[in-house]
This record gives structure tokens, sequence and C-alpha cells, in this order.
């Protein structure tokens, strides 16, 4: 209980950290640190495989790519939240406006849910959810999964000469 | 031994501060870092859901989420790139090519 107090503390304040940062390579670490309080919180699921995954994916490739892009295209200092050269009549314009909207309707959800819902209990096979490990999610994903795991690979190479195209320079 | 109801409320609200992200910030590789966290909260409900009912398929639909994340971070960025090589500029008012 207090690892999960302490790794969610970790992520929440990450993520503020992601978009209240004033220079873009700032938000890019603070990313890398949310990911990996992400990764933390999976290995309290069970989900060991998951947060091996999460880290390799989100906190290798992701942020690195990020960060590559950011170097790249000069991480200057940017407008924070409040951007002083707008107008003031932009200054609260509707982005912010339905932000704020969202937020209370997530915040009224949330407490709706945790005062009058419960989850009803499991009823899993605890033997086959086993330890999360790599037997376990294979054996799902090469038996029930297998038409899905194909096309997320045809999506990935698509994906790849898609990037290649897209970033080259112009003739 | 932490309530499933726990992870859920953290997950909803990394994702209420990603969609925060999404309309407040106007650049344009904030945006894509909130949406990634945004991705990141939805995979957190699901493995979540998937310890509490005792099934790995919601383990799968994490994967299938993260392969769907890295061909968009991949495309996304590319596309940044581009644009910033035509108009110099990460700030999303000023791509308004599309624009009628």
């Amino acid at each position: 209980m207090l690892l999960f107090i302490v790794f969610a503390l970790i992520a929440i304040v990450a993520a503020v950290g992601v978009i209240i940062s004033r220079r873009p390579i700032y938000s890019a670490l603070f990313l890398l640190l949310n990911f990996a309080s992400l990764a933390a919180l999976y290995i309290m699921l069970q989900a060991q495989f998951l947060a091996a995954v999460q880290v390799i994916v989100y906190a290798g490739a992701i942020v690195v790519l990020f960060l590559f892009v950011v170097m790249l295209l000069g991480g200057g200092e940017l407008n924070g939240i409040l951007d002083p050269n707008q107008k003031p009549g932009q200054r609260f314009g509707w982005p912010k406006i339905a932000a704020l909207v969202l937020a209370l309707m997530m915040v009224a959800a949330l407490g709706y849910g945790l005062v009058s819902g419960q989850l009803f209990t499991g009823q899993g096979d605890a033997t086959a959810f086993g330890q999360g490990g790599v037997q376990a999610i294979g054996s799902v994903l090469y038996t029930d999964y297998l038409l899905p795991f194909e096309l997320a690979s045809v999506l990935l190479l698509v994906g790849m000469i898609g990037a290649v195209v897209l970033a080259r320079k112009p003739e | 031994m932490v309530p499933t109801s726990y992870f859920l409320v953290l997950s909803a609200v990394l994702f209420a501060i990603g969609a925060l992200g999404v309309l407040v910030r106007r650049n344009v590789l904030i945006i894509f870092m909130s949406v990634e966290m945004m991705l990141n909260a939805v995979n957190l409900t699901f493995a979540a859901l998937a310890h509490h009912f005792l099934q790995l398929h919601g383990q799968v639909f994490v994967l299938m989420v993260m392969v769907v994340a890295a061909a968009e971070v991949a495309i996304g960025l590319a596309i940044v790139m581009s644009v910033v090589r035509h108009k110099d500029t990460t700030n999303i008012e000023d791509m308004n090519l599309l624009k009628g």
C-alpha cells in the first residue's frame, strides 16, 4: 500500500511536470519518470512482462525518439500554460474552459464511482493467470490472439515505412 | 493488497492530466507527450482490471496498445519534422494549411 502511494504520487507529479514545463526537454524527462513509475505499478499488478515491455518500449524507444526530435528541432524555451503573448480574451478561451469542464466531470464520476459502486469479484482462473510471466501471456497471444498479433506486425511495418518516407528530405 | 479501484482512480487522474495537456498546451511535441500519457493511463486500467478478474486478455490488449502507440509516435514525429522543415514552427496554431 505504501509502495502504491509512493509510485502513484511520482506518476501524478511527473504527469503534471510534463504539461507545465516550459522547456520540452524537461517535459520529455518528466515523461520518462511517469513511464518508469507506471512500470513499477505494473509489477504490483502481477504483470511483470508488461513492466519489462513498458521499460523497453516506452521508456526506451519512445522517450528516446522524443528526445531526439526535441534536440533536432532545438529545445528552446516555450510559452507555458499561461501564454503572455495571447490577448486577455484568448487567455481563457474555449480550450481552458473545455479542460476545466472535463476535469470537473472526471472528478464527479470518480466520486460517484467510489462512493456508490463496488466492482464485482473476479471469476478468472488464478493458475492460468500465473505470475504475469512470458509463458502465460505468450500462450494466450499465440492462440486466441494470433490474428491481431500478425496484424500488429503489419502495422509496425507500415509505421516504419511511413516514418522513413515522411521524414526523408524532399528531392 | 491495494484495491483495484485505487488503480482505476489513478489512471483516471493521469488521463485527465493528459487531456488537460492536449487542450491547454500549444506546442505540438508537448501535445504528443500528453497523448502518450493518456494511452498509458488506459493501459494501467487494462492491467488493473486484468489483475482484478484474473484474466490475461487485458494484458494482451495492453501489448496491442503499445504497438499502436509506437507506430503512432514514429509517424507523428516524422510528420512534425516535415512540417517544421516546411513552416519552421512547432506551435500548433500556425499549422493551419488544411484550414478552409
